[in-house]
């Protein structure tokens, strides 16, 4: 099995997609030559040429709505918004354009494209190069919403990304990208809407996404050694979520903590709480705790962006209040 | 409706085929007025009564395999690319047998099948998919052309400077149709663009721009015809600056307050590519009115169409979402 980091992982997604399918193309700032802003697509140009790694001018409008009218024509455009922040330029056409073709046409047109792009506070980059917006997209009817925390998930739900017939809006996280794992020596597609059990136990349910799977896991193995089994539960699509997974699983322990690294307000763990106070509601025996970041932009100076978003003492203390332990005992 | 046979060049009776459907087209478009004013059109409607010439013009000149996107001003382009005025009208009443199967309605009319990729409610929201749909035209190497109807309110949104730069760029076979009817809904090109001459805007991101008069619907289709053929050689986008004029209001029931009467007065008087049609071609009233009476039944046989079609249940709401 090779190890391949997370950034390894969506490469070697796009490229096997690329080989396999002369339908499949990329498109986004700094791609071919310069290899994208993270290096995610490095080489990737040298391999399949540059009318399939096109390197776009700065225009989020005009790319991502070119990867949809090639999309309405049965391409499969894999088009990179280089942070998340910019999906705000390419929001009409996303939300607008590529969700809604299908629908206001009474189901005469597909439009398979994908939207990768990356955000993640951590390294300092100010308030509009790291901001986590992924569930504006979750509101829209006609989107699919990826959010992959592995390279082994990242690969595979890029692939089924890529493969559906609707548009998805692929997120992957910063900080992630130099995470490794081994793989499978063949890629296995991962079905949107399949929701990952990566630790089990039977006291407290956390579902997170992208970095915070990691933060959870690592708030678990603490919650531990202090008596306290935590499941962690990654939802991978947010939308469609696998409720069913997430119900089932607090079901079984009772209690619940939703984790993202984006403001906890209006986040994607509001809905999840909603989703299961409403399901599980006489299983609970606590309220659902959120955690994500404070409700501000993200600060500069590295304290401050400490303070702001969340990490693993952040979702440990969440643990700690469903079980009904004050923080630090 | 048939295709005119030999593409480069109009005889008379192709006149007389342009004739008729633009006529079509303006008597269908009157009677969405008047069913609308008697309440039995949900939503609000833009017509496109002036502008036939554009519409008509185009697109008789594309080949079979062309795609067009439209504008929230769309009924004109939607007969001319194909779609029946029967399913036209039965989209507008909200019937599943419409054009979009009820989900689309007036400024969301979608013809996949005959290359309409649909009409836009967003000003400029077409114009980047049909550049990346002229993209996948080239990647592939059809000999295939994405046309791109927007007015002049359109040249100053985002969309339409990133899409110019990128299809002149790439040099992707696309034709951009800016249909200069110098109003932006309410607001006249003097107050909401600098320069007299929209075509510069193309120019100034290198592509081929063509004036055209658009009340003369020969000149439309002859400069249509060279504009296919340079995208579809491989020679790159081009930009036609059609000039045309709106002769009603914005919506259906504006009362365009802001426009003089005198000039919508002479507008209407001077600007009708109808008449103007008419009496190039030398028509008889009573030619005029055997061809009128052939439209005015169709349009009256797509209204009982649409009067006798199906309204979806409420909970087809929740079809059509995902594929």
């Amino acid at each position: 099995m090779p190890e391949l980091s997370y950034r390894e992982a969506v490469r070697d997604a796009l490229s096997r997609a690329m080989r396999d399918d002369e339908d499949v193309f990329i498109m986004g700032e700094d791609i071919a030559e310069m290899g994208g802003s993270m290096g995610v697509t490095q080489g990737l140009v040298d391999e399949f040429g540059p009318e399939r790694v096109r390197n776009t001018p700065i225009s989020e409008m005009a790319l991502a709505g070119a990867a949809i009218g090639a999309a309405m024509q049965g391409m499969r455009p894999v088009a990179e918004i280089m942070y998340e922040d910019f999906l705000t330029l390419a929001t009409e056409q996303i939300v607008n354009q590529a969700a809604k073709h299908r629908y206001m046409s009474g189901g005469q047109v597909t439009v398979p494209v994908t939207f990768r792009t990356q955000g993640g506070a951590g390294w300092s980059p100010g308030a509009q190069h790291a901001q986590q917006l992924e569930s504006w997209f979750v509101h829209i009817p006609g989107l699919k919403v990826v959010f992959a925390s592995t390279p082994t998930d990242v690969r595979g739900l890029l692939w089924s990304s890529i493969y559906d017939d609707n548009p998805v809006v692929f997120f992957e996280h910063r900080t992630l990208y130099g995470i490794k794992e081994d793989v499978p020596d063949e890629l296995e597609p991962i079905p949107l809407g399949q929701a990952r059990t990566h630790r089990r136990g039977e006291d407290v349910t956390v579902i997170a996404t992208g970095r915070l799977v990691h933060e959870a896991l690592a708030a678990a193995n603490e919650a531990e050694q202090e008596g306290i089994s935590v499941e962690v539960v990654d939802p991978r699509t947010l939308l469609p979520l696998d409720e069913e997974a997430l119900i089932s699983s607090v079901k079984k322990t009772n209690r619940c903590v939703v984790a993202h690294e984006a403001v906890v307000r209006g986040g994607f763990g509001a809905e999840v709480a909603a989703v299961i106070q409403y399901s599980a509601f006489d299983w609970l025996d606590a309220p659902i705790e959120r955690v994500g970041a404070k409700f501000s932009p993200l600060p500069f100076a590295p304290v401050m962006e400490e303070f702001v978003v969340p990490h693993a003492g952040d979702v440990l203390n969440a643990i700690r209040r469903t079980v009904g332990r004050t923080d630090g005992n | 409706m048939a295709k005119v046979e030999q593409k480069g060049t109009l005889s008379k009776s192709d006149l007389r085929e342009f004739f008729r459907e633009m006529l079509l087209i303006r008597r269908f478009e009157e009677k969405v007025e008047e069913r609308f004013r008697a309440g039995e059109l949900p939503g609000f409607l833009h017509v496109a009564i002036g502008q036939e010439a554009v519409a008509v013009g185009v697109c008789r000149a594309l080949e079979e395999g062309d795609i067009i996107a439209s504008t929230h001003r769309a009924h004109g382009h939607t007969l001319a690319k194909g779609t029946t005025p029967n399913e036209l009208m039965a989209e507008l009443y909200g019937k599943m047998e419409g054009c979009s199967h009820g989900y689309g309605g007036s400024m969301h009319l979608y013809d996949i099948e005959r290359g309409n990729m649909g009409a836009n409610a967003v000003v400029g929201g077409g114009l980047p998919a049909i550049t990346g749909a002229a993209l996948s035209f080239k990647l592939r190497g059809e000999p295939r052309v994405g046309v791109a109807f927007f007015g002049d309110g359109a040249t100053n949104i985002g969309t339409f400077h990133e899409s110019l730069n990128l299809a002149q760029l790439w040099q992707v076979p696309a034709v951009f149709v800016c249909e200069n009817n110098h109003w932006a809904e309410s607001t006249p090109s003097w107050q909401h663009m600098p320069i007299e001459d929209i075509s510069q805007r193309a120019v100034a991101y290198g592509m081929k721009a063509v004036k055209v008069d658009g009340q003369d619907v020969e000149a439309v289709y002859k400069a249509a015809r060279r504009a296919l053929e340079h995208a579809r050689g491989g020679k790159g986008p081009v930009f036609l600056a059609v000039n045309t004029f709106r002769l009603v209001g914005h919506y259906i029931g504006d009362p365009q307050v802001y426009r003089s009467k005198e000039e919508l007065e002479e507008t209407r008087a001077t600007q009708d590519p109808i008449e103007h049609l008419r009496t190039k071609l030398e028509m008889s009233a009573d030619e005029v009115e055997e061809i009128d009476s052939e439209v005015k039944e169709i349009v009256e046989g797509a209204v009982e169409f649409a009067k006798n079609g199906t309204d979806p249940k409420p909970e087809d709401a929740l079809k059509n979402i995902y594929a």
